[in-house]
């Protein structure tokens, strides 16, 4: 099912007295889902994320905007009539039931002409089980289960009933370092073998890459960036994208162009054109930096921390807004970096330039 | 081990001593005085050993009216005042505006004295001297009912005072703790209820109940031994004679044999085991009971 937000806006008024404006969760929200696909929409914390996600399964009514499933606006139906499925970020399982009944409790509450026999259900029950593989944990009670098993029946159940939209909060946070990785693989493969549009929010931009078809880069309500994560990745359209996406994060400069060159410093690094004069923010990937070709920028060596495959060379620079420069290189590089100072090159298209005050990006 | 053991019984010490002491002990001395015939607390002496004040108390009249009354409170407020309750704080959790002022009102009963309210019920229930009919009656008058004599009159009506008293004072403390147990269910229980489609009445049935049913049922235990233990309520009513009045609880009943004038401790120690007695199967029945629907 194709969903579509039109215009979508969220205002929560303010419960505080002393602070009387109104809090803008979600604001002016447009994107088309298109069919079939696994969306992550990413952002720090407070960015309207989960609020997003309550007003496409209608916990939540939008102060205004619209929302499609296909063809159908669904703005003003009620949460039970969207056929949506919802994973919460603490599972909300009913401890008192079984995985069983945890399951098959969607389908208790269907009427009339919908309503199931017990076989049916116990049959729907078992293969959303098998789906994600805890068919043989039926009769258990949530709490003798682990984290990730927990997080398969609370799938299970949003699965159970064929929802058209399957949407997930935060599905990954109370899992640990390992189950994480595992269980977003798995994540994946139910949403490939079901097919169902699926949506899922976290603020943990590596899990958002790692298995969406598209990401969103939200802040304070807002979209940044809608794109395929090597492209939100490689080509950001602003300074807070930058920033977010990537580990080691990306570093920043105050620089200047001056007569179609980039300064950072007192160092011209690149030639650009047709850039206009003006004092910018410059930002390049760890990874942007080399050592072998003509050196651009000098930097104070701090250490070297040695990763195995590559190498982190971390610096300092006048210039720099963040508190060290960090550059990954290939452990090849290993010999050469050595005494106080380092010189590095740079790939251009791994260097990104932003305006100073509204951070938009400026092509070159 | 032994050095663990022998610290373990010493930090235990000062609890076992106070326990047993004011607990335990006289819980035993009360047994032992049961069997005692004729034991005067004077001179320390008794005529003989074995079950005759348990014969006794079992035979006398206003024993058997204690305990007739005694039953009828519990079978009726109980479940009364937990099922209001019940309704009430739920009421209360799915209101916002006024839901201090509500919390407040319904507590009020809980602070204030006992003897106090029962001044309140004998305004509402007995005819004051200077009108004709009590304001119970005035209510009854508006929907052509006869004055019926709350306070000195017929069994039905003096029970049912007690009833509507006992369940009015009670419910405060359940209110309370209900309305807390109903605000540490978890939101997202009922979200995800709500994007399931589940109705209202479900909702309470299969997640808030379950949810609360530890509180619920700790509330219905303490709320029988409460009523087993009813006393102070039935004097504010009827006044310190209830063997007159016919509307003597068993505690009362231990109470006026301990300290009338013909006083027989042997009595009453055998009138309070048989409330131990009674209070106990009554506990057991809802331990065994609640273990089939109690969760967690």
């Amino acid at each position: 099912m194709k969903v579509a937000l039109q215009n979508l806006t969220k205002i929560f008024p303010s419960r505080n007295k002393k602070q009387p404006k109104p809090v803008v969760a979600v604001n002016d929200f447009t994107f088309d889902i298109p069919d079939g696909t696994l969306i992550g929409l990413l952002g720090p914390s407070g960015c309207g994320k989960s609020t997003v996600l309550n007003l496409i399964s209608g916990l939540l009514k939008p102060t205004s905007g619209k929302i499609f499933f296909g063809d159908d606006d669904v703005t003003n139906l009620p949460p039970e009539n969207r056929g949506v499925g919802l994973v919460f970020q603490n599972y909300a399982l009913y401890p008192h039931l079984t995985v069983k009944k945890n399951i098959t409790f969607p389908l208790e509450n269907l009427k009339g002409k919908d309503k199931l026999t017990k076989e049916q259900m116990d049959q729907m029950a078992l293969e959303a089980a098998k789906l994600v593989q805890i068919d043989m944990l039926m009769d258990r009670k949530p709490s003798e289960l682990s984290g990730g098993q927990q997080q398969r029946v609370a799938i299970a159940r949003a699965l159970v009933k064929n929802p058209k939209v399957l949407l997930l909060d935060e599905p990954l946070s109370n899992l640990d370092a390992r189950l994480r990785l595992q269980t977003r693989e798995e994540i994946r493969r139910i949403q490939r073998s079901t097919g169902v549009t699926t949506i899922f929010v976290t603020h943990d931009q590596e899990e958002a890459m790692s298995i969406s078809d598209l990401i969103v880069v939200m802040k304070d309500g807002e979209i940044h960036q809608i794109d395929k994560p090597q492209n939100v990745y490689d080509d950001p359209v602003d300074l807070f994208v930058a920033k977010f996406l990537g580990t080691p994060p990306i570093n920043v400069f105050d620089g200047r162009v001056e007569n179609g060159k980039l300064f950072i410093g007192d160092e011209a690094v690149l030639d650009i054109p047709s850039v206009p004069n003006g004092n910018v923010d410059v930002a390049i990937r760890p990874e942007g930096f080399t050592l072998d070709e003509n050196p651009v920028l000098t930097c104070d060596l701090s250490r070297v921390e040695v990763m195995g495959r590559d190498i982190s060379v971390v610096a300092t620079h006048n210039n720099s807004q963040n508190p060290v420069v960090r550059a990954i290189i290939d452990s090849d590089n290993l010999s050469s970096v050595n005494g106080t100072k380092v010189k590095f090159g740079v790939k251009p298209n791994k260097v990104f330039i932003f305006e100073k005050e509204t951070g938009k990006r400026i092509r070159f | 081990m032994e050095k663990n053991n022998l610290k373990a019984w010493l930090y235990l010490l000062p609890a076992i001593v106070f326990l047993g002491l004011f607990m335990v002990y006289p819980l035993f001395d009360v047994f032992v005085y049961s069997l005692e015939e004729g034991y005067s607390s004077i001179s320390k002496t008794y005529f003989g050993v074995g079950g005759y004040n348990y014969s006794y108390v079992l035979h006398d009249p206003y024993f058997l009216q204690a305990v007739k009354n005694t039953f009828i409170l519990v079978i009726i407020t109980v479940p009364l005042s937990t099922i209001f309750s019940l309704l009430i704080s739920v009421g209360l959790s799915s209101i916002e505006k006024l839901k201090n002022l509500f919390q407040t009102v319904y507590f009020l009963p809980y602070v204030t004295n006992t003897l106090a309210v029962g001044m309140v019920f004998m305004i509402l229930f007995k005819p004051a001297p200077a009108t004709t009919n009590s304001v119970a009656n005035l209510v009854l008058g508006w929907f052509g009912i006869s004055p019926v004599d709350f306070i000195n009159g017929p069994y039905w009506a003096k029970m049912f005072v007690l009833c509507l008293y006992t369940v009015w004072v009670v419910m405060p403390f359940k209110i309370l703790i209900l309305t807390g147990a109903l605000a540490s269910v978890d939101k997202t229980y009922y979200n995800a209820a709500k994007v399931d489609g589940t109705s209202k009445f479900r909702i309470f049935t299969k997640i808030t109940l379950p949810m609360i049913s530890p509180t619920l049922f700790y509330l219905i235990i303490t709320g029988f031994i409460g009523a087993f233990k009813a006393y102070a309520d039935a004097v504010a009513l009827f006044g310190a004679d209830l063997n007159v009045a016919g509307m003597n609880t068993i505690v009362g009943y231990i109470y006026e044999r301990l300290y009338a004038t013909s006083g027989y401790p042997s009595y009453a120690s055998a009138a309070a085991i048989i409330l131990f007695v009674i209070v106990l199967t009554i506990t057991c029945i809802n331990l065994l009971v609640s273990k089939k629907n109690v969760h967690y």
